[in-house]
């Protein structure tokens, strides 16, 4: 892994220091056809299916089209001002988004780093302890596992079998997005598998120093580990807010957006919109304002990272 | 934990010996597995219920809820699941959703390694703008593009067809790409240099000597690429309405919807199988799954 990860870096080094100049330039010279033969496919795709329907999601965003409406028009911004002064159920879905995405991206990569730190070692078995902890995050986003939370924390289900308990953890307004928050967290492998390759690329050295010096495991945490993994915690905060805001088929098969509106994540409440009661032309605006929400989040993220990420002596 | 039912006056002697109980390494090794075998099961936990939930009987299944083994053993469900509803089989739910995801992945993986190649290795006007827009579409909700598509492809009579799900994958996937491009950097040039002396084009160069090396990556991408594909549940809830087109996932919502059925157990027991070509692969090659993430941060 370690290698894998290294090898960019490496490589155009050592093209520079090793090898003439005029022999890279011989493999890698210019050469306008074939390039745009080989990058055709993504290019007619990315006009076909990314550029041109984004455009035209743009300026679907300030009509009224409707699929069942055939005298639809222009209406300026007025699909922005409903989103915001006249549709409660948007207000709900932006709530109840916010408070997911700040309470289970958190919560996943906290766990996700514990558990990579427990897992950063050399004892046996550790390899088949990673593939269980992964295991719940290659099937978490199927249907299966939705169902399967579904009559988890149904009234007869396991959660309440355990508990001994009757609590309708699906129906109280205040705990059904919690289900939804455990069902995230539940899957950290992914960003855990990436903590542990980060984790595996810190030098035994500086613990090994820091321990002369008496630190104990707790500022060894807090001097050497948590500043070293501050690049890969800002990259992986960086993925989960990206697709956290994205959430749908957990919501779509375990609550529908119930109870109250309560769990009416972004895209569910988009997918109503667009596909249940045909409004595309303001569901086009909701899905504008989601991407405004999304880079926002995101450059906010990149801009708070010269506080926070470390990057040392690190080369890039 | 041995010392739990000591004396008052052994409690200092204790102290000291659990201390130096744990600085026993044998002792700290057989603590480590214990919590991290034990967190590990409970992480699990819910996945062999839905496995064990399946075997059991229709009386048993919400009464003896709790127990990881069932009392009376039985494959009822699955006979009882497979006949599926609307008088159609899984067998069909199958059989779309292998064709969705094994075609969805054939295409996805070779024009992203086609792609990749030509990002990676030849120099041409406009290369650094065209992959930046490309990683920029990394970041781009599915959301604002799929209205208009869905427009486009509705006028086009192409609702309850595969195109729709098929034909946005013949430019391959922009993660996929990136992968494949770091890959392909971390093979010598010498090697397209030695092929390109002996008369071999770029298409020679790519098929000969670059294919066959970055076979891992592609085996990585098609991993991925087929688990996206097999759980995708939006793009065929959106362009496939009739029953008889239902993937598996569609299939499963419309069964376990909970004001139709009660045949819990057939639920479970559809519910795991569909879950079995996701594990079998994980089992199979785990490696390559490892670091793909690891190196390149997929999400699975």
């Amino acid at each position: 892994m370690s290698e894998a990860l290294s090898a960019p870096a490496q490589a155009p080094s050592a093209s520079h220091k090793g090898r003439p100049v005029r022999r890279r330039k011989a493999s890698f010279r210019h050469d306008n056809l074939m390039g745009y033969l080989f990058i055709s496919p993504w290019l007619i795709a990315f006009f076909a299916f990314t550029f041109i329907p984004i455009i035209a999601s743009f300026l679907l965003a300030f009509t009224n089209y409707d699929v069942l409406n055939p005298s639809w028009g222009w209406v300026g911004l007025q699909n922005f001002e409903r989103m915001f002064t006249r549709d409660p159920r948007y207000i709900k879905a932006l709530q109840a988004t916010f408070f997911y995405a700040f309470m289970a991206i958190p919560l996943r990569l906290i766990f996700a780093l514990a558990i990579a730190m427990l897992l950063n070692t050399n004892r046996r078995m550790v390899s088949g302890y990673r593939a269980a902890y992964y295991a719940p995050s290659i099937v978490g986003g199927s249907v299966a596992i939705a169902v399967m939370w579904r009559e988890i924390f149904g009234r007869d289900g396991l959660v309440n079998a355990i508990l001994g308990a009757d609590i309708a953890w699906l129906g109280n307004p205040n705990t059904a997005i919690w289900t939804l928050i455990i069902l995230a967290v539940w899957q950290f492998g992914s960003p855990m598998l990436i903590f542990l390759a980060g984790l595996k690329q810190i030098p035994r050295e500086f613990y090994e120093a820091a321990a002369i010096d008496g630190a104990n495991g707790w500022q060894q945490f807090w001097r050497i580990t948590l500043p070293l993994l501050t690049p890969i915690i800002f990259f992986n905060l960086v993925m989960q807010l990206i697709s956290g805001f994205m959430v749908f088929t957990q919501a779509f098969i375990i609550t529908g957006g119930a109870p109250l509106d309560t769990t009416l994540f972004y895209a569910l409440y988009l997918y109503q919109r667009a596909f249940v009661s045909l409004q595309m032309g303001y569901a086009s605006a909701m899905a504008w304002v989601l991407l405004a929400i999304i880079a926002i989040m995101t450059a906010l993220v990149f801009r708070s990272s010269s506080y926070w990420v470390f990057y040392g002596s690190q080369e890039e | 934990m041995s010392t739990a039912t000591t004396t008052t006056a052994e409690r200092a002697a204790v102290h000291t010996s659990a201390h130096s109980l744990w600085r026993n390494k044998a002792v700290r090794t057989v603590f480590y597995h214990l919590m991290v075998a034990g967190f590990g099961i409970v992480m699990l936990y819910p996945i062999l219920w839905l496995f064990a939930s399946s075997f059991k009987g229709r009386a048993e299944i919400w009464t003896n809820v709790s127990s990881l083994i069932p009392q009376q053993f039985t494959l009822e469900n699955y006979v009882n699941g497979w006949r599926g509803f609307g008088g159609i089989s899984f067998t069909t739910f199958y059989a779309n959703s292998f064709i969705y995801a094994g075609i969805g992945t054939l295409l996805a993986v070779l024009a992203s390694a086609l792609v990749a190649y030509g990002f990676a290795r030849i120099q041409f006007s406009g290369r650094r703008f065209w992959f930046a827009c490309m990683l920029a579409t990394l970041m781009l909700p599915v959301q604002v593009q799929i209205i208009p598509q869905y427009i486009v492809f509705s006028q086009l009579g192409w609702i309850n067809t595969f195109y729709p799900l098929l034909l946005p994958r013949i430019g391959g996937q922009a993660f996929f790409i990136f992968m494949i491009m770091q890959f392909i950097r971390g093979i010598p040039r010498d090697l397209d240099e030695a092929a390109e002396m002996d008369g071999c084009g770029r298409g020679g160069i790519f098929f000969r000597i670059i294919l066959p090396q970055i076979t891992p990556a592609l085996i990585t991408a098609a991993i991925f690429s087929f688990y996206w594909t097999w759980e995708d549940f939006l793009t065929p809830l959106i362009y496939l309405n009739a029953p008889r087109l239902y993937t598996v996932s569609l299939a499963l919502r419309a069964f376990a919807d909970p004001s139709g059925t009660t045949d819990w157990g057939a639920i479970f027991a559809m519910s795991s199988l569909s879950l079995a070509p996701v594990f079998a692969i994980f089992v199979f090659f785990q490696r390559f799954l490892v670091e793909g993430i690891s190196t390149t941060g997929l999400k699975g």
